[in-house]
């Protein structure tokens, strides 16, 4: 059977891909949020995951507001990126794995999580920059993926107990497939950030630290909050570590760190990385 | 229709299904702005592409003067919003300086000071 060999939860800020195609991870202000990633491309070199489940949101590069999947997965055999308007660079395109991709749907789905099933998906920077950070130089490329895109841009979002139980389902299907695969997952986004409203700028280091904290040891602390109560404390955009959540409960029970990171600000938004291990 | 209590967080507006369809003119046009053909078209006639896409005139003047509070209280998301100030060169800090009423300078020096409390 697959085996899951961890979890890494990292920002996505958009400019990321620009620092990234000009080579500024030395750059005084880029430094101290790329310093988070070696000592996780260490730890890749020794896991060697061939593939990853990438949980991340979309910002209308595939879908607008005419559809609106709240959780949607890709079922393709490779996946594009293409110009999202804002001006930054096109990546190249990543790999995907249909048998895993299925697997995922059958198991999913009868595990009552009615997916969206994609057989065609664009993929924007929030799942084209974590696995650039993560698998630097276009080794992006030689890694096989599965998109799964959670709604957070047209409110009601899942709740994060949702996002938990949906984590923790991926978890069972991953674990039910028959491939010697080894399978890293990621869940990109936040951390604290409001990019709209004359609350633009909001940033809360005490409630990120402590989501990392939780997250690490008691997961479903994060399901006393409402999404109401996660947008005041996060930012509009914050709300965006679902994708955390869901990535966690992929991880089970007990997971260790790896490594951690956070630094404010990225762009508007506190960037912070978090890798873990299962245990 | 039942009635909805909405939760208030000063500064904040949830996009939620009220602003989704109160936005979607504004929000469609915006997202053609994905393709660099519409992003010319809309800046040769600015008044004109938001007229194709039918914006009622409270998008449509908050657009052409580019006030973002304006267009998000016209049904605006702030990504579909981000790829309109994309074509300007706006990032998110002359964004974020624009809706809080201070400088660029000063919007980032409050990022900044974030990190240290």
């Amino acid at each position: 059977m697959a085996k899951i060999v961890g979890g890494i939860c990292t920002t996505h800020v958009p400019y990321i891909g620009r620092a990234i195609a000009k080579n500024l991870q030395q750059d005084p202000y880029w430094k101290p949020f790329f310093d988070g990633f070696p000592p996780i491309h260490a730890w890749l070199d020794q896991v060697k995951p061939d593939v990853a489940v990438v949980v991340y949101n979309d910002h209308g590069l595939n879908f607008f507001l005419d559809k609106m999947p709240t959780f949607s997965i890709g079922a393709a055999p490779e996946y594009h990126h293409a110009d999202e308007g804002w001006g930054i660079p096109t990546t190249g395109s990543f790999m995907g794995d249909q048998d895993l991709s299925w697997h995922m749907i059958d198991s999913l789905i009868e595990d009552e999580f009615d997916l969206t099933t994609c057989q065609e998906m664009l993929v924007d920077h929030a799942f084209t920059i974590p696995i650039d950070l993560l698998l630097p130089n276009r080794q992006a490329g030689s890694i096989r993926t599965v998109p799964v895109c959670q709604n957070t841009v047209q409110f009601p979002l899942p709740s994060a107990k949702r996002c938990l139980a949906f984590g923790r389902a991926i978890r069972k299907a991953i674990e039910s497939w028959d491939s010697d695969a080894r399978v890293v997952v990621l869940g990109t986004g936040g951390l604290s950030h409001q990019l709209d409203g004359e609350r633009a700028g909001f940033i809360n280091k005490k409630f990120d630290l402590e989501f990392m904290d939780k997250l690490v040891s008691e997961p479903d602390w994060v399901s006393q909050y409402s999404i109401p109560d996660i947008v005041e404390l996060t930012g509009t955009q914050g709300v965006e570590l679902l994708n955390w959540v869901t990535c966690r409960g992929v991880l089970g029970d007990k997971v260790k760190i790896v490594h951690s990171n956070y630094h404010i600000p990225i762009s508007n938004t506190a960037a912070g990385t978090l890798a873990m291990e299962s245990i | 229709m039942a009635s909805k209590t909405k939760r208030v967080i000063p500064g904040t507006t949830i996009f939620d299904g009220d602003m989704a369809r109160k936005g979607y003119a504004l929000n469609k046009m915006c997202y053609s702005f994905n393709s660099e053909e519409n992003r010319q078209e809309f800046l040769a006639d600015p008044a004109a592409y938001c007229d194709k896409f039918a914006l009622n005139d409270e998008q449509k003047k908050a657009v052409l003067s580019l006030q973002v509070l304006d267009m998000l209280a016209a049904g605006g998301n702030a990504y579909f919003i981000a790829k309109l100030g994309g074509i300007y060169k706006l990032d998110m800090q002359d964004v974020g300086a624009q809706q809080t009423g201070v400088t660029k300078e000063e919007f980032m020096a409050k990022l900044v000071e974030a990190g240290r409390n």
